[in-house]
């Protein structure tokens, strides 16, 4: 990756949810994605990771507008997006495409394979009835699939075999960017390596970008160049892999790889262990959100919010331990 | 592989499948004994409705007052009515009318209801607005309504039609409506809107599949449902005017005289019961066929 060209840029992204308070009640927000930023570069890998509910597959559906973002910009080469109608928004969604997490409703029931694969083309008014077939057989033969899968229904395939198909249908616009929203945590261990290689393959092959959001430390760390991890709507840390797994800033990326189960017993391990639960993101807690769960808060975290700074190279923290 | 050759390849793929396709339906529609029961017995109805007048010899509007009231026999297959009509001819003719009415009605709901039930389910602002109408339609009892309708728009073949469309359009709309928010919120609904699809393929091409089932498992029981609708607006004076026979109007003949000629009463409704039946059992088999995931459990 030589040339480090920005392909994707958010900034301070936020997705509000309006909550109704009922007659007389104030109006009420839920900050699922709370003034989240970053890059992408062309052709690398960058992962969101984060508990549920701490708002990173919000961040994946607000980018694509599948969720109106509430304020924030998204600039996709060079162009703002989040203020386009629907008719410059289908131009641009043939750069963005995105893998579902769920790869049983991800499919219509109703439909062929090809059927399905196909729609895309005609969404875009793409070539002709026999171009868009060749287009989808090319396709689905990419990603391991025999000509007379064109005719079969979504039923007939196993779990990974269909988050193949969806994979096929993010691929068949030719994309630049692909989200994967949690694309191989339905499937089994086994699947999901098969899965994960096909997609690096692929990723190589249409020197794609890939936005992978996840909980799964072990997957993000076979598949990422750089990692963020957000809590409660807050992007808290963000840096190269190697980096987050040798040398993790904040508290919260701390013990989440603490949690990562090791082999090997006899390892002991500095384990942070978190108390308590998310909280509310309806009601955030003052100061830094990640206070009230975190063993090194001080007085300073309560009532101060920290910001995101890059404390050594390419290495960004939201955490006052840090500070100078 | 050249082109040509790779699209003659998958035709060949195709015929494969839709052969394979076709034995399977054929296999399944065999071994469901309910949905043969009901498509034969409605078959037959079809038929005889359709060749009445080829069958029926005598018409159903000649009055013979010296044969008034005679009970079956081999002249009079039913016997004949208070004005000496031959009722099997009436009760023949009268299966026209009752299909035609049921017929149209179940279309007629099926075409309003699903638009009605699948914008009000796509577009949230809609919804209310068509509900709660719908809500209102249904807040009547159907009969009093369609007797409503009738009364202001005068008794005849197409007011009946009209009137049971009204009352069973919302039934319809309610169906589709709670089966397309389910399938609405689908993840495959979610990417079709990622790819950018406008809110007609999506409704049109992807939700409206969906939903076939209910809905054709919906107009036949509303099929058969108007034919009794139908037969009760008769029976009240409100369907179908005399002479004209319909199965309701020809039980409301039979009731003045049901102590002397039972005939009159039975006939008419077996009649009705066995289209009913045969409706019901044709709808309960068609749901369980058109079903795609059943295909792997045979």
């Amino acid at each position: 990756m030589d040339n480090k060209e920005t392909i994707l840029q958010i900034k301070n992204l936020k997705t509000y949810f309006p909550v109704n308070g009922g007659v007389g009640r104030e109006k009420r927000y839920v900050k699922a994605v709370n003034n989240v930023s970053f890059e992408l570069t062309k052709g690398e890998t960058y992962s969101l990771v984060g508990e549920s509910g701490c708002g990173k597959s919000t961040t994946g559906r607000s980018i694509l507008r599948l969720i109106e973002p509430t304020d924030g910009e998204i600039i996709y080469q060079g162009q703002t997006i989040n203020k386009l109608n629907q008719k410059e928004m289908l131009q641009i969604r043939r750069g963005l495409q995105m893998v579902f997490q769920d790869p049983y409703s991800s499919l219509n029931p109703r439909k062929r394979i090809g059927t399905i694969l196909e729609e895309t083309l005609k969404i875009h008014h793409i070539g002709t009835k026999q171009e868009r077939t060749q287009r989808v057989m090319d396709i689905l033969n990419k990603v391991g699939f025999q000509n007379e899968h064109y005719f079969r229904f979504p039923h007939e395939f196993s779990g990974g075999q269909r988050q193949r198909i969806g994979l096929a249908r993010a691929l068949i616009m030719n994309p630049d960017i692909i989200i994967c929203d949690e694309p191989v945590s339905a499937l089994d261990v086994s699947i999901q390596s098969q899965v994960l290689n096909l997609l690096e393959d692929l990723q190589k092959e249409f020197n794609l970008t890939l936005l992978f959001i996840s909980h799964d430390l072990s997957v993000v760390r076979h598949i990422s160049n750089r990692i963020g991890v957000m809590y409660l709507g807050k992007l808290v840390e963000e840096t190269t892999t190697d980096e987050i797994f040798s040398n993790p800033m904040h508290p919260y990326t701390k013990a989440l790889l603490s949690a990562i189960p090791v082999p090997n017993p006899r390892i002991k391990r500095e384990k942070i262990k978190l108390q308590g639960e998310i909280p509310s993101p309806l009601n955030p807690p003052s100061g830094c959100v990640f206070q009230t769960r975190c063993p090194f808060a001080m007085e300073k975290c309560r009532t101060v919010e920290p910001e995101l700074v890059e404390h050594s190279p390419d290495h960004k923290t939201a955490c006052h331990l840090y500070y100078k | 592989m050249s082109q040509e050759h790779f699209m003659n390849d998958l035709s060949i793929i195709k015929k494969q499948m839709k052969q394979r396709q076709r034995t399977l339906f054929r296999k399944k529609f065999f071994s469901n004994k309910l949905a043969l029961t009901g498509t034969i017995i409605m078959s037959v109805i079809m038929m005889f409705a359709i060749l009445t007048p080829f069958i029926v010899s005598t018409s159903p509007y000649t009055l013979d007052t010296a044969n008034r009231l005679l009970p079956p026999s081999a002249e009079h297959f039913f016997g004949t009515d208070n004005y000496g009509r031959d009722l099997f001819s009436r009760v023949m003719y009268g299966a026209r009318v009752s299909l035609v009415i049921g017929f149209s009605v179940a279309l007629l709901t099926s075409i309003f209801g699903t638009i009605i039930g699948l914008y009000a389910a796509y577009f949230k602002k809609l919804d209310s607005l068509l509900m709660r109408t719908s809500d209102g339609l249904m807040a009547f009892p159907a009969i009093l309504l369609a007797i409503a309708i009738m009364a202001s728009l005068g008794a005849n073949l197409i007011n009946v039609i009209i009137a049971l469309t009204i009352v069973f359009t919302p039934l319809v709309a309610r169906t589709i409506r709670s089966s397309a928010l389910i399938v609405k919120e689908q993840t495959y609904v979610e990417a079709l809107r990622a790819q950018g699809a406008n809110s007609t393929r999506i409704i049109w091409s992807n939700i409206f599949p969906n939903v076939i089932s209910p809905l054709i498992v919906q107009a036949t029981f509303i099929f058969a449902d108007a034919i009794i609708v139908e037969a009760a607006l008769s029976f009240l004076g409100a369907g179908i005017p005399a002479p004209e026979p319909s199965w309701g109007n020809l039980l409301y003949d039979g009731k003045t005289v049901i102590f002397n000629a039972w005939w009159m009463t039975i006939f008419p409704g077996i009649a009705i019961m066995l289209t009913v039946l045969g409706l019901n059992l044709f709808g309960d088999g068609l749901r369980d066929l058109l079903d795609p995931h059943n295909k792997s459990k045979k």
